[in-house]
């Protein structure tokens, strides 16, 4: 089928707001400055955190995440809908709200976060691992919603005939469900560190911007646009650089539309 | 939980431990037939879903194959699952030779896992991610058979199930028939207590139906464990079954002998959905000879040894009805008495006994009114039913 003569102009725009900006910080690019700006030491100690912390998010949302998406794609209870919209809320919230949420459950103040400080002298704010948290907060979801969809895509039918056939749950589940959600998962993944590197609002406003523990290399480029444009624009590239790599090496199916 | 729980502790079979060398009936089919003892299926359910009510009583000896028709939504796949343990009955009682699986009374329901019920559903349902030979060795692996002797045992299971050189393929590399012979492997190979077939034949296309047909009436009749056959297809009965059970929304409308039923239907409604002509005796060749010694002659669609249990089936309407014995093409005509004459539709269906072809021989003719009168019909008249030899088909038939 050819594609009505219409769609081609909205299509084509389209197309240039998303490309045009990036070709457009390649211009900005001062490329004697580049090698330098690149290897400060402040662009590499974000870059260092950034990885590092949304590894570390993907893991979590992966070992919660993932149980989450199966209990939410094969269980039956009631108030399941209830549940499965409040899992895609971090999806819908802006980023800075998700942080506020953070801040006042688990700041000083918080409910939560007297508990941490008065049980286990722990204080979460303005440290790593708050850097973690929120990054898994606003990525969770969207392992959660990929993985479900394949769950519920594949249906249980399969299962049925591994009970059929002598296997448990457990054993259903090691042998059955997850060989087959193998494929899935791995774009899920894809997608959920994406979504923490590139972190922003729920970062700055739960754990802050301190050089080395909390600023990541998207709070690094805000912080430095202000004073440097030239370091935030090569920090951006990075950025861009790592983007790429992932559509291209990982190349997630749930980006190129089939799952 | 643990992996012990999924190990081979069937509340059906005490005797199977993981880690000990598994019982010989399970990982070497045995040559020729069933080493293993099975006992029978005694079934009570009541069951409602919403509106409708499934409520029903069956057995099944082992070695016999029950096939339960019914057109759509009659509760068919409902018993299926009851059987299974995938939904459980408001009250019932299922027990599998001296093992209870369900008992709503004394508070007992197995869990699908532990009752060793092998399903062949209309689609194959391989596991995607495992070979052929893989799928077939699951049921084994699962109940603690160590790899390569359920490999062994899978490999002989394909071979029975003629697919011994697919082992290696994915599913995606099969086709449906090839499929769902696997998954025929599969489901055996599991050595389970009861056998289900849910519409087995229904997705495949017109070729490989009647091949995977055939496949299954020889390895049916090798084993000794009860089976449930949910067909709509009465062909499917025909070829593969001892006893018939016909539901009408959720009821049993009518059970016997699957030639008693089908060939002479006691309600309309068993008449309506059966639908066509049986006579029963022993294959030679491209005839069917009945046990009166009259041979009738048609085109074979699964292949029949010589001597084996077959029938021959033809539609009514197929049926030219003559006054005496015609002249010329039809090779068969069968002399029958008139003793029923109702309007089906825009024609009537005229039933015949006969006496000739069997004591169980009843058969049907649909012609037109006209036809009716042009013959001036009665009851207790003596006439021929004709058939051409290309309109019947010749299958065998469980001989159990």
């Amino acid at each position: 089928m050819g594609v009505p003569l219409p769609l081609w102009s909205p299509a084509l725009l389209a197309l240039a707001l998303i490309v045009l900006p990036v070709l457009g910080l390649f211009a900005r690019i001062d490329p004697a400055r580049l090698p330098a700006l690149l290897t400060s030491p402040a662009a590499l100690t974000a870059l260092e955190l950034s990885v590092r912390t949304a590894l570390i998010a993907t893991v979590l949302a992966l070992l919660l995440g993932g149980p989450l998406a199966v209990v939410l794609a094969r269980s039956r209870f009631p108030g399941l809908r209830l549940v499965r919209g409040c899992v895609l809320l971090p999806l819908v919230l802006p980023p800075v709200v998700g942080g506020l949420a953070l801040l006042y459950l688990l700041g000083r103040t918080g409910p939560l976060g007297e508990l941490l400080r008065d049980w286990f002298g722990l204080t979460l704010p303005y440290t790593t691992t708050a850097v973690v948290l929120a990054q898994t907060f606003v990525a969770m979801p969207f392992l959660v919603v990929s993985l479900e969809g394949a769950l519920r895509a594949a249906g249980s039918e399969y299962e049925r005939i591994s009970a059929t056939l002598g296997a448990g749950p457990w054993l259903t589940f090691r042998r059955v469900t997850l060989p087959m959600l193998l494929p899935p998962l791995g774009s899920g993944l894809v997608l959920t560190f994406a979504r923490a590197l590139g972190e922003f609002g729920a970062t700055i406003t739960f754990a802050g911007s301190l050089r080395g523990t909390t600023r990541t290399l998207p709070l690094a480029i805000y912080t430095e646009a202000q004073a440097d444009v030239d370091a935030a624009v090569a920090m951006s590239l990075l950025l861009v650089a790592i983007a790429l790599l992932v559509i291209l090496v990982a190349r997630p199916k749930a980006v190129e539309g089939r799952v | 939980m643990s992996d012990r729980t999924d190990g081979p502790d069937r509340a059906t079979d005490g005797s199977r431990r993981a880690g000990e060398a598994p019982a010989p009936s399970q990982v070497d089919p045995p040559e020729g037939g069933e080493a293993g003892e099975h006992g029978g299926l005694a079934a009570e359910v009541r069951l409602r879903r919403g509106e409708f009510t499934l409520e029903l009583s069956c057995g099944v000896p082992p070695g016999e194959v029950l096939a339960v028709l019914g057109p759509n939504g009659a509760g068919k796949s409902t018993l299926l699952t009851a059987l299974t343990g995938s939904v459980r009955p408001e009250h019932g009682r299922i027990r599998l030779a001296n093992h209870t699986w369900l008992d709503t009374r004394r508070r007992i329901d197995v869990p699908t896992h532990r009752r060793g019920v092998g399903l062949l559903a209309q689609r194959a349902m391989l596991f995607p991610h495992l070979t052929a030979l893989d799928n077939v060795a699951f049921g084994m692996r699962a109940s603690g058979v160590r790899t390569k002797p359920a490999r062994r045992a899978a490999l002989e299971w394909l071979r029975r199930t003629e697919t011994g050189d697919l082992g290696d393929r994915k599913p995606a590399e099969l086709s449906g028939g090839q499929a769902q012979r696997v998954a025929l492997a599969r489901a055996l190979a599991a050595d389970p207590e009861l056998l289900l077939l849910d519409e087995p034949l229904s997705a495949l296309d017109v070729a490989a139906a009647p091949a995977m047909r055939g496949l299954l009436h020889r390895v049916l009749g090798q084993q000794r464990r009860p089976c449930v056959l949910v067909t709509h297809d009465v062909l499917d009965a025909v070829v593969l079954a001892d006893q018939v059970l016909v539901l009408d929304r959720g009821a049993v409308v009518e059970r016997g002998s699957t030639q008693r039923v089908l060939s002479r239907p006691r309600t309309a409604f068993t008449a309506r959905i059966a639908g066509l002509n049986l006579i029963t005796g022993t294959a030679t060749g491209e005839t069917v000879r009945t046990p009166r010694g009259r041979a009738l002659h048609g085109s074979v669609v699964e292949p029949t040894t010589p001597g084996e249990p077959a029938a021959a089936v033809f539609s009514p309407k197929a049926v030219a009805v003559y006054p005496s014995v015609p002249e010329g093409s039809p090779r068969n005509a069968i002399p029958v008495r008139v003793v029923g004459m109702e309007p089906l539709g825009d024609v009537i269906r005229l039933r015949g006994e006969t006496d000739s072809y069997g004591p169980e021989a009843a058969l049907a003719a649909d012609i037109t009114p006209a036809a009716v009168a042009e013959l001036g019909l009665r009851i207790e008249d003596e006439v021929f039913f004709a058939v051409k030899a290309t309109e019947v088909a010749i299958h065998p038939v469980s001989g159990g």
